[in-house]
């Protein structure tokens, strides 16, 4: 029998919204964020170098490089731990942003090159004579920066309208992302195409007016890098915890049962995929001033596939996970390679046979297993 | 003024012996060859050529083989093994092999000596010998041989040699005086189709300082034209037909590839990115197996192909059962992370024959029956390893349609991709289905390694190369079916090798790309996908 | 002219029926029945591979009706339903919604939007979210991305919610995760989500499949609480749960091998001889 009146039970007392970040999270994550904020810089630039505590410059680059890979990660979880889409073609997008960079940085060398010409060098050794048209106004930062968001976002968007249109899913998708990236990258490796080629941009000289190789500048790109890395964190929580987020995580679950509750998923699909597209870009405009240059390399299918085993590594549809994930691998390379480099491969090679067999939610799945137990 | 009496004497000897046929040459004649002077030497020659009888053949084609010498009087004698000859009598004479000097030729004087001969050989009595004639001086024509050719020409009876000496005759009556004629050679040409004729019809065509063209006769000029346009268009056939071909060797090679990849993907739903690595094996395995007939069995090293088909199909085939089992089996459900883990085992693959065999590239050569090749169009050349490799395909195809179709094995497999649990349901033992077709498949992925080694190099990354192009013949044709991977590989091929001369291979690969992207818009499943109410909700 | 001053206001004819007279403007997106039916069949066919799953299927559903669609496997039921929804496209025939709607050129999610709702064969919840989730995914409001991005649960919204959950008893699960629930919880909450969506045409593919008696009758119960706000059409094998749903007076019909075999009450098909024939037996 219905009943007559309907007693609200007191296990709904469900919030307006979830919360972006819990209780704990906001009180440890805030502190530890302008403590970082405060002591790098200090440790940078004010302690001298014989102390302990000193962090050089090849480990202020090498942390931010890291951070950089990190808001990549964060990017492909996005869309391949809350969406489905396992994309082997982000790489693309990363490129892609620190090639806009780049573009700024050459014209920022100014008449400074090898040969003291207003055209980049790779251009003079070409024997072209003039500028192409899609270089004109890069020497504008804020141009620049506006490419940055607008090529990879622009060809994300028209990428994953087509393909989503077409309702091309799973690993279908993945390999036609693959073979994106792979494209592109051959177009980049050749001179025609203005960037470069197979050398790419590098030998820069300044950024914004400042020496890019000084110290002060380094701090500030790292700092820069990690507002960003929080920025990004911060945001990507905001949309998985809305109800946007409960549907994408719906569109990756049962795509069809979503549609036949009327939502379509193409537009859902479509604004994580571009969102995600535009952070790598980001994430690549931080990459290129710290490392100093940037090649078709970037985008290779390769690349793509080790950021989805950071993503794996980390714990995937966790967002701190493929931050965590891109530290680890990251790091262990940076050690492996200097000792051992002939077995980085193997090791590299075994991590993606082991991790997605054996800790199927990552690090971060282990450490809530243990956190359970307790 | 020596010279000149010898050429006066060698015209009336001309005349005299054209008229009679019986008096020949002499010694006299016969002494310029053994002077320094080329000039001479040349004149000579002509006048052999002239004479047109069996001592000038005799001596011509001592002269080719380089076997004319002089003694130290001048003396011009042919040599046969360790006796010397006179040539003009063809009696053997005493001096002896020591005391003589081979007789010297530059290059233009041998090229004369060797028109000559093919032109007394075209009225040899042997028909061999003036086919082979009639084809030298087609390859190479010689306008001072024309009344020769008119010659040989007016007595041929054979209709097929009668054409080609129609044709010679064409090659050197360009320049005729008379019209008519000069329009029966550029019609002769045209017939011919030869593109390398091209060089001689072009100057009728072209015009003087003055404006006025080289050729006066119009229809001369309109038949030149005419000849032209079908040279042209014969050219266009030969690259049409030679890109056919390359776009079905491309093809075949790809059908290799991407005909496992279609069996594993349709009944596992997983991409294996170590599929190109299954290539690879095979391709060292075909390596080991040339490395082991070499140091045992150098006997029979022409047929170490057929030793290593078999052999690249078990290593293969090997190597895919073992991958199933330990990996692919525990990953059962996870396609995404079923790709990274195969991407894992790829780097350690590649690293490993990287370490074991080395980074370079290395050696794997043809037998000899497949070197070379076959002209089926004048300079159109098919080598012989590329249509061993196509018909290689095609057997390895109807293999496999065999044994999905008519095997029980195949039964098993074909149940299990269309519904894996009806299937066990019915008693099939799906897991055991998944380790042998995996092995299949990877075996098939091994024999177009196998395949590739005749054609290219062998590497630690030859797999990366082919993987992605597989990759995208399966999306092309779809899963499910033999005949959609067939289509989508050779169609691919031919695709690729077709945009390649217009815009270069980086450029077609990625417009080959971009069209399968477009492709799929309206076709999400592939060409030949499996059809029917799938029980997905 | 006298007009009557009493009379009632001018009732539309959506609600009327009576279109004399009258030309009416349409207006999209809405339902236009001014013919009473809200959907009709003509002469659909669908074949899967030279099998004609449909054969020139011919049917009308008026508004505000409850009918039953009985028959053998195979009949096409499923099919019919996958038609009307967008998942399938016919190869001959009308499908339309009202008098405009035409549904053979809209998409699944525009055609949930347009007010038809589909309880499947098994229950299809969204496992790894919770239950209350998923009845807030289902609830009838806008669903285009832009404006999820920003929503938040109003205390209407959250009424609303806490209300299904009690129809559907289920509100001690509320924090559950769908992939928890027992079967029949799993149907129960799917109707608790058709219910959330407001359907204006309610299509149910066996509804009582795999539950108990108890459970049956609950959805009985809803069922009928349904039974006034949307028009609905119920595919079962369970004559009983026919027998409740369909009453004396409501309207049954029986397909067989793509194409209605028999329309008419419940008593008056069972006594058909071709729906013995086929179907019922003796």
């Amino acid at each position: 029998m219905a009943s007559a009146t309907i007693s609200i039970p007191k296990s709904l007392a469900l919030p307006y919204r979830q919360p972006v970040l819990g209780r704990t999270a906001w009180r440890t994550l805030t502190p530890a964020f302008f403590l970082i904020l405060a002591l790098v810089p200090i440790c940078s630039m004010v302690v001298p170098e014989s102390h302990p505590f000193h962090l050089s410059a090849y480990a202020l680059t090498l942390v931010g490089k890291i951070m950089c890979y990190a808001i990549g990660a964060l990017a492909l979880d996005l869309v391949w731990g809350y969406c489905g889409i396992l994309s082997l073609g982000h790489s693309l997008f990363f490129a892609l942003g620190g090639y806009m960079m780049g573009m700024y940085l050459m014209r920022a060398i100014g008449l400074d090159g090898v040969y003291h010409s207003p055209l980049p060098d790779f251009m003079v050794f070409l024997d072209w004579k003039s500028l192409p048209w899609y270089w004109h106004g890069t020497e504008h930062f804020i141009y620049a920066a506006a490419l940055v968001i607008l090529v990879p976002g622009l060809l994300a968007w028209l990428f994953g309208f087509f393909a989503f249109r077409s309702r091309v899913k799973g690993v279908y998708l993945s390999i036609i992302t693959q073979a994106l990236t792979f494209a592109c990258m051959l177009l980049f490796y050749r001179n025609e195409t203005g960037f470069g080629g197979n050398n790419g941009f590098t030998d820069f000289k300044r950024i914004l007016g400042f020496p890019i190789a000084a110290t002060g500048t380094r701090t500030t790109l790292f700092l820069l890098t990690f507002v960003v890395l929080t920025g990004s964190f911060l945001a990507c929580r905001y949309i998985v915890t809305s109800k946007l987020g409960r549907v994408v995580m719906a569109v990756r679950d049962t795509e069809s049962r979503l549609m036949f509750l009327g939502y379509s998923p193409l537009g859902y699909k479509l604004f994580v995929w571009t969102f995600s597209a535009i952070l790598c870009g980001i994430a690549g405009a931080l990459y290129v001033p710290q490392v100093g240059i940037i090649n078709p390399s970037e985008m290779s299918p390769a690349n793509s596939i080790e950021m989805a085993i950071w993503v794996a590594v980390g714990g995937r549809g966790t967002l701190f996970g493929p931050i965590l994930g891109a530290f680890i691998v990251n790091g262990a390379k940076s050690f492996l390679t200097a000792s051992l480099s002939n077995y980085w491969l193997f090791f590299l090679g075994a991590m993606f046979v082991v991790v997605p067999l054996w800790l199927p939610n990552g690090v971060v799945g282990v450490l809530r297993r243990l956190l359970d137990r307790k | 003024m020596r010279r000149s009496v010898c050429t006066l004497a060698a015209i009336i000897l001309w005349m005299i012996a054209g008229a009679s046929g019986a008096i020949g040459l002499t010694a006299d004649d016969l002494k310029p060859l053994a002077e320094d002077d080329f000039d001479a030497k040349s004149q000579a020659i002509d006048q052999i050529i002239a004479s047109g009888d069996a001592v000038a053949l005799r001596l011509l084609e001592a002269l080719d083989k380089e076997s004319v010498v002089a003694t130290s009087e001048d003396q011009v004698l042919i040599q046969e093994g360790n006796t010397l000859k006179d040539p003009v009598t063809n009696v053997p004479v005493s001096t002896v092999a020591s005391e003589v000097q081979p007789i010297t030729l530059n290059n233009s004087l041998r090229a004369r000596v060797a028109s000559g001969l093919s032109g007394l050989r075209l009225q040899a009595p042997d028909r061999g010998v003036r086919a082979r004639a009639i084809d030298a001086l087609l390859h190479d024509p010689d306008p001072s041989l024309k009344a020769q050719i008119e010659t040989a020409r007016s007595k041929e009876v054979d209709p097929a040699l009668k054409n080609r000496l129609d044709q010679l005759w064409a090659l050197t009556a360009l320049q005729d005086p008379d019209p008519a004629k000069r329009l029966q050679a550029a019609h002769l040409i045209g017939q011919r189709k030869d593109p390398q004729m091209r060089g001689l019809l072009l100057p009728l065509l072209e015009k003087n300082k003055d404006g006025a063209y080289a050729e006066p006769d119009p229809k001369v000029r309109a038949a030149a034209g005419d000849a032209l346009k079908a040279m042209d268009f014969e050219q266009w056939k030969i690259e049409m037909v030679g890109t056919l071909f390359a776009g079905l060797s491309l093809g075949s090679i790809l059908l290799l590839a991407a005909l496992g990849l279609a069996i594993t993907y349709g009944l596992i739903g997983v991409i294996n990115m170590a599929h190109g690595e299954f290539l690879m094996i095979g391709a060292y395995a075909t390596y080991l197996v040339q490395e082991f007939f070499r140091r045992n069995l150098i006997g029979v090293l022409d047929w170490y192909p057929l030793a290593a088909v078999p052999v690249s199909f078990m290593a293969a085939a090997i190597a895919g059962f073992i991958l199933e089992r330990l990996v692919l089996r525990l990953l059962y459900g996870r396609p995404l992370e079923t790709l990274l883990s195969t991407f894992g085992v790829s780097l350690v693959l590649i690293q490993t024959v990287r370490v074991v065999f080395g980074a370079q590239n290395v050696q794997v050569s043809n037998p000899s029956w497949m070197s070379g090749g076959v002209a089926i169009m004048p300079n159109l050349i098919l080598p012989f390893n590329r249509i061993a490799i196509m018909i290689f395909a095609l057997v390895v195809v109807g293999i496999a349609s065999l044994v999905l179709n008519r095997t029980r094995l195949g039964l098993f497999i074909r149940a299990t991709t269309q519904n894996r649990r009806m299937a066990a349901c019915c008693g099939i033992r799906t897991w055991q289905v998944d380790s042998y077709a995996f092995a299949f498949g990877a075996g098939i992925a091994g024999l177009g390694g196998c395949a590739l080694s005749q054609i290219g190099n062998v590497g630690p990354d030859l797999g990366q190369s082919y993987i992605i192009d597989s990759f995208m013949a399966v999306v092309l044709g779809g899963v499910g079916q033999l005949a959609g991977t067939i289509v989508g590989a050779m169609g691919l091929g031919i695709v690729s090798k077709v945009i390649e001369p217009f815009w270069g291979a980086v450029l077609a690969k990625i417009a080959v790309l971009a069209l399968i992207v477009l492709f799929i818009q309206k076709r999400p499943r592939g060409l030949f996908a499996l059809k029917g109410r799938s029980v997905e909700i | 002219m006298n007009t009557p001053k009493n009379q009632a206001p001018d009732r539309g004819p959506a609600e009327t029926g009576d279109v004399s007279g009258l030309a009416h403007l349409n207006i999209a997106g809405q339902i236009d029945l001014s013919h009473k039916v809200i959907l009709y069949l003509e002469d659909v066919s669908v074949s899967f591979d030279g099998i004609k799953a449909l054969n020139q299927l011919s049917l009308a559903i008026e508004n505000g009706e409850l009918r039953c669609i009985i028959g053998p496997n195979g009949a096409g039921k499923t099919t019919m339903m996958d038609v009307i929804t967008g998942k399938t496209k016919p190869d001959g025939g009308r499908v339309f919604l009202g008098q405009t709607i035409d549904l053979t050129r809209l998409d699944e999610p525009r055609i949930a939007r347009a007010g038809i709702g589909r309880k499947f064969q098994k229950p299809t919840v969204f496992e790894q979210h919770s239950v209350w989730e998923n009845l807030d995914l289902a609830m009838n409001e806008d669903k285009s991305w832009f404006h999820t991005l920003g929503s938040r649960l109003s205390k209407k919204a959250l009424a609303r919610i806490e209300e299904t959950l009690g129809l559907i008893r289920l509100e001690q699960q509320a924090g559950r995760l769908a992939g928890e629930l027992s079967h029949g919880q799993k149907q129960l909450l799917e109707i608790g989500m058709l219910l959330m969506q407001e359907p204006r045409l309610l299509l149910l593919d066996e509804p009582a499949a795999g539950m108990s008696d108890h459970e049956t009758a609950q959805l009985a119960e809803l069922l009928n609480l349904l039974r006034g706000k949307c028009s609905m059409v119920v595919v079962e094998h369970d004559m009983e749960f026919v027998a409740a749903l369909s009453g004396r007076d409501g309207k049954v019909t029986v397909m067989a091998e793509g194409s209605v075999i028999s329309e008419g009450t419940l008593d008056h098909v069972k006594r058909d001889e071709v729906v013995i024939e086929s179907y019922l037996g003796r």
